[in-house]
């Protein structure tokens, strides 16, 4: 069984850059895919052509069985697009706004899917104001309740929560986690406490490939933080000179306030011999954290050696 | 055909949310109603007909189509609006011709609000209204194929000065094609069949001649050609720089 969203070897080249090289990955109802990336890397192109906005140079895009080059009627009826930037057109409302697009996608139940979107999303205050007096966080809420209004099977998301308070971050995270269930969703960003807060998986591109694609904690098993050992104390010159002699500990990094983290060597654990040093010191009670490891040391790791 | 309606109907409904469509007719109908006036004597010539009316609309059109159909795909390439139409379930050609039959239409509603002229004529003499018909279509037709230049022209920028003034270039030359102003000028180095297939595009030529009230097929469908040309090209940049 394949899944909603297939896209196989794709290909977009500008002129001698190649945005988009030879991508393939398969996304299937209920997941959550995080398509991260540094800026540039070809996550915005790889939408636009699997929305069938732009036509990719070679390779397939299947969206819900149809093939996105042959059929796009088709494909697009059964995707929602929330675009970069959430554009929507300035001089009308949200309810003229909305109504256009259902004037086109004409869904079943068009009154009630109307009224699902503006509850869902609070859009009743602003309902009747020129899109182009209405605050960032309001416009995105336009543009989320465009992409969903005919409650698509698949939902493309670009950048959905950016520029918005963390409030408003938390609220759409929310309402993209509710809507999961049974859709197929594919959102890009920046912020990786998205990726954990949202994904069930995420692929991470650069410079138009594919560098990973794993489930967010694998992918946090990749960072050198993963058991890592956060010592919360003061520690005497002893203690830290016995801490860092353990045989397991890579690397020793000393803490912004107080305290050190150790790093352990790969595929070790630290936990129970940093206790041993400490309780030989009499430091029974100092706390202990263990990490399970930073996306963004790992996007890091991951995306500089291309850039360089 | 839905999505065709709903483009054209947010379209037309666009113009009236703005100021533009008043600024638009307001402008118009001052205009077309001044110098029929005084450069077309309307009262000096004292003929029952709206000649004088008339022979301004080529010039009138020329600067303000070209006003109104900048903005057509200039303004949604550069919001980045083009991109949520466009990957709507909607085809480039339900778009394209939506998009130009709103403003076909808007400018048809400024030209249907010039009636009180027509009023006065017919208060003032007996005039053939036949031909006072005729040259109102044949004025639309005209609109069209100054709209349908614009909105091609529209669609291959996302600056809206840059398409106001090719628009109104090209335009201008479409208008004179059958003039020595523009005619010399290929005529140096052109073959003369070719010049004289160019001097035949003119604008101005067939629309006199609907204007005096002949009302030719040729004519006609001149203008119905020369939309439907524009258009079909305006579909193809549409689809090749939408992106860009």
């Amino acid at each position: 069984m394949s899944g909603s969203v297939v896209v196989e070897n794709l290909v977009k080249v500008y002129g001698d850059l190649h945005a988009v090289d030879d991508l393939s990955f398969e996304v299937g109802s209920g997941e959550v895919l995080g398509f991260l990336g540094p800026n540039g890397a070809g996550k915005s192109t790889t939408m636009k052509i699997i929305t069938g906005f732009l036509p990719p140079t070679s390779g397939r895009v299947t969206v819900c069985g149809h093939p996105v080059e042959t059929q796009p009627e088709a494909a697009k009826r059964c995707l929602g697009y929330l675009p970069e930037g959430a554009p929507a057109y300035s001089e009308m409302t949200p309810w003229q706004f909305l109504n256009f697009v259902a004037d086109i996608r004409r869904p079943k139940d068009r009154r009630g899917r109307l009224d699902w979107v503006i509850g869902q999303l609070g859009l009743e205050p602003v309902l009747h104001r020129p899109v182009d007096t209405l605050s960032k966080g309001y416009r995105r809420r336009v543009g989320l309740a465009q992409s969903m209004l005919h409650d698509p099977r698949v939902l493309i998301m670009d950048e959905p929560t950016d520029g918005l308070d963390p409030n408003q971050k938390r609220q759409v995270r929310d309402f993209i986690n509710e809507m999961a269930k049974d859709k197929t969703i594919i959102i890009s960003t920046h912020i990786l406490e998205e990726v954990e807060a949202i994904c069930t998986r995420a692929i991470i591109v650069s410079a138009g490939k594919v560098l990973v694609d794993e489930t967010p904690e694998e992918l946090r098993r990749r960072s050198r933080y993963c058991n890592a050992v956060t010592v919360q104390a003061e520690l005497t010159e002893s203690v830290r000179a016995a801490l860092g002699e353990l045989e397991d500990v890579a690397v020793v990094e000393p803490e912004r306030n107080q305290g050190l983290t150790l790093i352990p060597r790969p595929g070790c654990t630290l936990e129970n011999a940093v206790r041993d040093v400490l309780l030989r010191h009499n430091l029974k009670e100092v706390p202990l954290h263990i990490q399970a490891g930073r996306l963004d040391d790992v996007f890091h790791t991951l995306t500089h050696n291309v850039h360089e | 055909m839905n999505n065709l309606v709903a483009i054209l109907r947010r379209e037309l409904a666009g113009y009236f949310q703005t100021p533009v469509a008043y600024v638009f007719i307001m402008i118009f109908l001052l205009l077309s109603g001044t110098l029929s006036f005084y450069l077309g004597n309307f009262y000096e010539r004292e003929q029952a007909d709206l000649g004088a009316f008339f022979t301004f609309h080529p010039w009138l059109y020329l600067f303000l189509v070209p006003a109104i159909s900048m903005r057509l795909w200039a303004e949604e390439r550069k919001t980045g609006s083009i991109e949520l139409l466009m990957t709507l379930p909607v085809t480039v050609s339900q778009a394209v011709l939506g998009k130009f039959l709103a403003a076909w239409i808007f400018t048809g509603i400024a030209l249907f609000l010039t009636f009180p002229i027509w009023l006065t004529v017919n208060y003032l003499g007996d005039p053939d209204n036949g031909i006072i018909l005729g040259a109102y279509l044949g004025s639309f037709l005209m609109a069209g194929g100054f709209m349908a230049i614009g909105a091609c022209i529209s669609a291959t920028t996302r600056n809206q000065v840059v398409a106001f003034i090719l628009s109104l270039v090209t335009c201008f030359l479409f208008l004179l094609s059958g003039f020595p102003l523009v005619l010399d000028f290929f005529q140096l180095w052109l073959p003369q069949p070719v010049v004289d297939a160019i001097a035949s595009l003119s604008f101005l030529t067939h629309f006199s001649s609907i204007n005096k009230g002949v009302i030719d097929l040729r004519d006609l469908s001149y203008f119905v050609i020369l939309i439907s040309v524009w258009l079909y090209a305006n579909m193809i940049v549409v689809r090749a720089r939408k992106a860009a």
